[in-house]
């Protein structure tokens, strides 16, 4: 929120800045401000700063400290448990493999996008202080840009961190460390991948429901059909015979499109019953609609940003 | 009950385009409640097993948790609560008149659906459909009860729904046989379970616990949550924040 620069002060005339190179109106006739002046960049960083914070609840009140955390938590538990049983037990590899993890955590993971992405967006939205926000030296799209950037972000580490966990618990446990090392790399480019798309599709609902609770209904509500609509559907065309369509059809939940992705590029099992994506042309397809999801979000978001705040 | 309460709940439940999002899970169950039938031909185990899971187990509880915390939760949200609670009138009947108001939504869009689920996707002479027609209005009447009561508690009532819902009851409960004990779900498939009679293990409807002990827990925690809605609302505190 801006409000910091509108600090109440004693009264000072108002003087006319020459030095602004942009056409931006920096004195509104509050306080008077002489230092050096950060362009657009620096903007668009403290607002990716800013909202990677906010969604962990750094610098908000304890309140929005609980969820995020408490989900957090929720995350870190598996990894935990998982590392010390293969080092008390003594196994020969570990029980999940990182890109399952994922999977098998959907429904949490789920739950913290829909809390983050509304935070993110909606309150900016409801308050109307979106013109507030342009009338500094910064474009809508870098506005968009920035949100979306600081939601994946946040979301990578989250998933990020647990995997990196599984790591540890795996090195502490002397499993063949390059094996492990490149399962890693597998299970932090798959959260990567998946952080972008959820937030491509938290953001673009969120975008568009100033109500908070909505937003966060309207996430999970979404995320969860999508899930149980490419299940049903899957198992409905296998009962039928349509392998193929079977395994494609998995593409209409981001967490089964990630799984597919890890078994083409990584050859883990997949993680479901059914073994999407069918051969070299399955993983270029499950890739680009990857790729359609998240481009397709952020161009959606651009265009929706494009008009909001003007009354 | 309060007529302008509820007129004005009924606005801001379906008012704009939130209505849409009301409708687009019923639908979706619908459309796979046929796709079930065309797969197996309306065989009733298969139906049972599209009902008694998707439906029962994230649709009932899904649409719930929306018309529960739509009907109170934005306005304690963006603190509009204050215009209501100032006006003369007991804070019991606001509550209840939002209690309606939600449980009719419910009615219309939970457990209709369910029930159309069951016959679409495979019946025999109505069976199924009554039994899942009683077990979803039960589940319904128990879900909005907590959810509307959550919403006035706590402003993270979607989520903390969502994990009771989801998490305990279909996760946990899927593992952890004692989670099962204390779920609305088991509860309310309790007389499913007794209206099917020897059906019901055939067509894999099956509950933990015996109809009165259902019973009977259903209508404690509706009671339970209606009140503590009430207490709650009585000493509300409106905290500014994000």
């Amino acid at each position: 929120m801006p409000s910091n620069e509108l600090a109440a002060g004693p009264p000072v005339p108002v003087t006319p800045t020459t030095s602004a190179a942009e056409d931006v109106i920096h004195d509104i006739g509050f306080r008077h401000y002489d230092g050096a002046r950060f362009g657009r960049g620096w903007i668009v960083r403290s607002l990716l700063v800013e909202t990677v914070r906010g969604i962990f609840g750094l610098g908000r009140p304890a309140k929005s400290k609980i969820m995020p955390w408490v989900l957090f938590g929720i995350l870190m538990l598996p990894p935990l448990i998982i590392a010390l049983w293969v080092i008390l037990t003594g196994g020969k590899d570990l029980p999940l493999s990182y890109t399952g993890y994922l999977s098998s955590m959907q429904f949490v993971i789920s739950l913290f996008v829909a809390g983050a992405a509304p935070y993110c967006v909606s309150r900016d939205l409801r308050h109307g202080v979106i013109p507030l926000y342009l009338s500094r030296p910064m474009k809508r799209s870098d506005y968009a840009l920035a949100k979306f950037g600081g939601l994946s972000i946040g979301l990578f580490l989250v998933l990020a961190v647990p995997e990196t966990l599984l790591l540890l618990g795996a090195v502490l446990a002397k499993l063949s460390i390059g094996h492990q090392l490149a399962g890693w790399a597998g299970g932090i480019a798959i959260s990567a991948i998946l952080a972008l798309a959820l937030s491509s599709v938290g953001l673009v609902i969120a975008a568009f429901t100033p109500r908070r609770g909505l937003g966060v209904a309207a996430i999970v509500t979404t995320l969860l059909v999508a899930s149980g609509m490419s299940f049903v559907l899957s198992g409905i065309a296998e009962q039928k015979g349509y392998l193929k369509l079977s395994d494609y059809v998995a593409m209409l939940d981001p967490f089964r499109l990630v799984d597919g992705l890890a078994v083409a590029w990584f050859g883990v099992s997949s993680s479901s019953s059914t073994a999407p994506p069918p051969g070299a042309l399955g993983g270029t397809v499950f890739a680009l609609v990857a790729a359609a999801l998240v481009g397709g979000g952020v161009a959606i978001l651009v265009r929706r940003y494009r008009k909001v705040g003007v009354v | 009950m309060n007529r302008v309460v509820m007129h004005l709940t009924v606005r801001g439940l379906f008012g704009r385009r939130r209505a849409v999002l009301l409708v687009i899970l019923p639908v979706l169950l619908l459309l796979l409640a046929a796709l079930t039938r065309w797969a197996s031909g309306g065989d009733p185990t298969a139906s049972a097993g599209l009902t008694g899971g998707f439906a029962m187990g994230t649709v009932v509880p899904l649409m719930c948790l929306l018309v529960g915390t739509g009907v109170i939760g934005p306005e304690i949200d963006d603190g509009s609560i204050v215009y209501l609670l100032a006006k003369p009138l007991p804070r019991r009947t606001i509550l209840l008149s939002k209690l309606v108001v939600a449980l009719a939504a419910a009615l219309v869009f939970a457990v209709l659906p369910a029930m159309a689920s069951a016959a679409i996707a495979g019946d025999q002479g109505m069976r199924l459909t009554m039994a899942f027609g009683v077990t979803a209005a039960l589940a319904a009447i128990t879900y909005t009860t907590i959810f509307v009561a959550l919403s006035v508690v706590t402003r993270n009532a979607v989520i903390v729904g969502l994990l009771y819902a989801l998490v305990w009851e279909t996760l946990l409960g899927g593992y952890v046989p004692g989670v099962r004990d204390v779920s609305v779900r088991q509860w309310a498939l309790a007389p499913a379970e007794q209206l099917l009679g020897t059906r019901a293990a055939e067509w894999g409807v099956t509950s933990v616990v015996s109809v009165t002990v259902g019973l009977a827990l259903l209508a404690a925690t509706t009671v339970a949550a209606a009140v503590l809605a009430v207490r709650r609302l009585q000493t509300l505190r409106l905290t500014t924040g994000d």
